[in-house]
């Protein structure tokens, strides 16, 4: 697009320079004191991490509950409740050795009979995705009170990027065994191991979190108090990050085409760190059963049609990454050879009239997320007529979206995913067959299938020899990049613009979500 | 010649209906003069006003053209203004017609219907009818017809109601004519004038709703309209105001035209009304 490189080039540069500004501020030491004002939008349904899994409320419980390890940005374990751990050489023996001095907030000991009662006992009940990971488990036991072994069915490396605080967080043991865990008055009240405390919720308003003084790591938190601010309108939250009462905007709270508004200012600063755990990748799901996108040639069509540099550099500020394929850049299993399909509308148009499409109109279903997601919509209809493809726009809140999707009743849906670390946690439900079930939109939703796949997501699942497993997943993109079940069209970028003053307020790849331990302010 | 005479000593009117032959030219030159789907995306976005030339009313959000958005939004909302129209008092003027002309029961039946969808606010009622059937051009007509027959109804009543027992009326009666005939061919004309004046200014009402109801983001996402242009750029009014006030002027440009129109025909179909100018 060279209409666009002038903006493209503005836009780099600028997020160069803030990508510059921050190395820096780790030399310095950390000062105590001082209060976060965040921005958490929209307010969550609830703050009882285990139970709730929306991203607002684990941005905030992040900071209450703790897992057993955090990850790095090259989601490499790190420390967190188990202060280290072996794996045996057969890949079925994890053992965790935890800190020997935590308490929960209400003062209890904390021990590793906690640990398993959650594993086992809590999450197996509340948590679908957890559930499915602890399948490869066969049991969890508790040798002493500073020592948890998990031993697994049969070999799982991705095990181990299991232990973050959303997919595995710690919940005491001594408030919820034996309770109906759902209307647990301790829900209202969530009490954890993490670096904050709850103090109260100001429905509407605010969440206010206190340092918890007896925290394990000795100095930490630095904060005094984090207070997360409800505020639901864009422009309010924009006007109040500018005026001072809020000095850290997480990902989502500012709209797209104000970042670098907001970046920009005097002593703002933005990061896109943090965001390698989870990494957001958007999709379009094309219908593999019916309809022209029923076409292997149809959907090749949609990827040469698509311009994924415009949209990115358009609707989301330069912000992302155009992705090669179906797995996420920052996953070590990438295949780094693949070649991204190019913007090359002759070549749709080639492979529309070799497939012989007639002009039936395809619908297209927007994800209802807000402005930039219904620009980007129009943007991907306007590239799709333009190689002769006839859209017709459905629209509907996101209950209908919902409906719609888990119902199959689309012909093209914008979605976005999650990428979970490792691709047997965040990928493979979306290709292999056995996950094609109507009712939910997150699992095989296109209805691709291919045995050949399905062989190997399995088989590399499994696989502890690294060098086996990376060309099996190498296998998987290149045939899946052939097929194109659906259109991979961003790595979605989760930047946080926050006041320059505001240090080591990310340091893992699950960024914001794990709290703010780390976190302080330059008086 | 008369009427036009009339018509024309409103100076007002003249000068609204200069303003609405120039939307309707627009609007009908529009696959013309930009042959290009108005959603392209043809240039840097953000463009001001004349930074670019051939881009004299500069790009949107999304580099789309803006003068092409103004066309062919001309004809999106002259169309949906028209049509929704005419069903309003496809809906409305019958239903007037019986209640006036019956009278009793029948127009308390009817009335209270009617009642039924004055007490409900417009636009709200408008809202909730296009969410239910998913906004496409179809729905936003249907809610906009529903929302605006009931003062039609309402008008043509009186209009009856008042006719009805004139002298010519009795007379048709008695010579034996049907109530049909006696409705279409004796009362019905002499209800026009009103309900000309009416029509004008509802398509005026219409544009503005179709424009809130798009601003809203309840337009058909298939059509480029003047209250979709304002709404994409309410929430870069910061940077770029432009974008939102040029279809904004669009908007009231021609909903004063209609409504000075609007006012001109009531000056020449009711002469013994009209003001002196």
């Amino acid at each position: 697009m060279t209409l666009l490189s002038s903006v493209t080039g503005r836009l780099t540069a600028a997020a160069l320079s803030l990508a510059v500004a921050l190395p820096a501020v780790a030399q310095e030491t950390p000062q105590s004191g001082g209060v976060a004002n965040v921005a958490i939008q929209p307010e969550p349904p609830g703050l009882m991490l285990p139970l709730v899994q929306n991203a607002p409320t684990q941005r905030v419980a992040g900071n209450i509950f703790e897992g057993l390890l955090r990850y790095d940005a090259e989601l490499e374990p790190m420390p967190q409740l188990a202060t280290s751990w072996e794996i045996s050489d057969d890949g079925l023996t994890y053992t965790f050795h935890l800190h020997p001095d935590v308490t929960w907030h209400d003062g209890e000991a904390f021990s590793a009979a906690d640990v398993v009662f959650s594993a086992d006992v809590f999450l197996r009940e509340t948590n679908p995705r957890t559930r499915a990971i602890l399948d490869h488990v066969a049991s969890i036991e508790a040798p002493d009170d500073e020592t948890v072994v998990f031993t697994l069915k049969q070999p799982f490396p991705a095990f181990i990027q299991a232990f973050e605080v959303g997919t595995l967080p710690i919940v005491p043991k001594h408030l919820y065994e034996g309770t109906d865990f759902y209307n647990n008055p301790a829900n209202n009240h969530p009490i954890g191991t993490g670096p904050f405390e709850f103090a109260k919720w100001d429905r509407g308003s605010v969440i206010e979190l206190d340092k918890n003084p007896d925290y394990y790591e000795a100095g930490k938190p630095y904060l005094d108090k984090i207070y997360w601010h409800v505020i639901p309108d864009a422009a309010s939250r924009a006007a109040a990050y500018e005026n001072g009462t809020l000095n850290i905007m997480p990902a989502g709270s500012v709209e797209n085409f104000d970042i670098p508004r907001l970046a920009g200012m005097d002593g703002s600063c933005m990061t896109e760190a943090g965001n390698e755990y989870f990494n957001p990748f958007a999709m379009l799901w094309l219908n593999n059963r019916e309809g022209p996108t029923a076409d292997k040639r149809f959907r090749q069509a949609v990827m040469y049609a698509l311009d994924r540099d415009f949209a990115k550099n358009v609707l989301w500020n330069g912000l992302g990454k155009v992705p090669n394929g179906p797995f996420s850049s920052t996953l070590a299993a990438h295949d780094d050879d693949l070649q991204p399909y190019p913007y090359d509308p002759d070549k749709a148009e080639e492979l529309l009239d070799e497939m012989g499409y007639d002009g039936e109109p395809v619908r297209l279903l927007p994800l209802p997320y807000g402005e930039t997601w219904t620009r980007w919509a129009e943007a991907v209809r306007q590239n799709l007529e333009d190689v002769g493809i006839n859209i017709e726009t459905e629209s509907s809140d996101v209950a209908g979206w919902n409906q719609k999707v888990s119902d199959w009743d689309y012909d093209i849906a914008f979605t976005y995913l999650f990428q979970y670390g490792d691709p047997s946690l965040g990928i493979a439900r979306t290709y292999v067959s056995s996950n094609i079930a109507k009712g939910s939109p997150w699992n095989n939703v296109e209805g691709y299938e291919n045995p050949e796949i399905d062989k190997l997501f399995a088989a590399a699942a499994v696989e502890n020899d690294a060098d086996k497993r990376q060309a099996m997943y190498d296998q998987i993109q290149q045939t899946l990049h052939e097929d194109v079940p659906l259109a991979w069209i961003m790595e979605l970028a989760q930047p946080t613009i926050y006041r320059c003053n505001v240090h080591d307020l990310i340091t893992t790849g699950i960024g914001l979500n794990d709290g703010f331990k780390n976190a302080w302010i330059e008086q | 010649m008369n009427f036009f005479k009339r018509f024309a000593q409103n100076r007002g009117a003249l000068v609204g209906l200069v303003i609405l032959g120039l939307v309707v030219l627009l609007a009908l030159l529009a696959p013309f003069l930009y042959p290009d789907s108005p959603w392209r995306m043809v240039q840097r976005p953000f463009l001001a006003p004349g930074e670019v030339s051939g881009f004299w009313l500069g790009t949107d959000v999304m580099g789309r053209d803006v003068a092409a958005g103004l066309a062919h939004g001309a004809w999106v909302s002259l169309l949906i203004g028209l049509i929704s129209t005419v069903v309003a008092l496809a809906i409305g003027v019958p239903l007037g017609a019986l209640a006036g002309y019956f009278g009793g029961k029948i127009d308390d039946a009817l009335m209270r219907f009617t009642e039924f969808f004055q007490t409900i606010p417009n636009f709200a009622l408008a809202i909730v009818l296009v969410a239910i059937m998913e906004p496409s051009t179809f729905s936003i007509v249907l809610a906009i017809a529903i929302v605006s027959w009931p003062p039609v109804a309402r008008l043509v009543r009186g209009e009856f109601l008042s006719i009805k027992h004139r002298e010519y009326v009795e007379a048709a009666r008695l010579v034996g004519q049907t109530h049909r005939d006696i409705i279409i061919k004796q009362i019905l004309p002499n209800t026009l004038s009103p309900v000309i004046v009416l029509a004008s200014l509802m398509v005026a009402t219409a544009i503005l709703l179709e424009s809130s109801l798009s601003f809203l983001g309840l337009g058909d996402p298939d059509t480029m309209s003047w209250g979709y242009m304002i709404g994409a750029a309410r929430t870069v009014m910061r940077q770029a105001w432009w974008l939102s006030v040029i279809p904004g002027v669009a908007i009231l440009l021609t909903v004063l035209a209609l409504n000075l129109v609007g006012e001109g025909l009531d000056d020449a179909l009711n002469p013994q009304l009209a003001r002196a100018r």
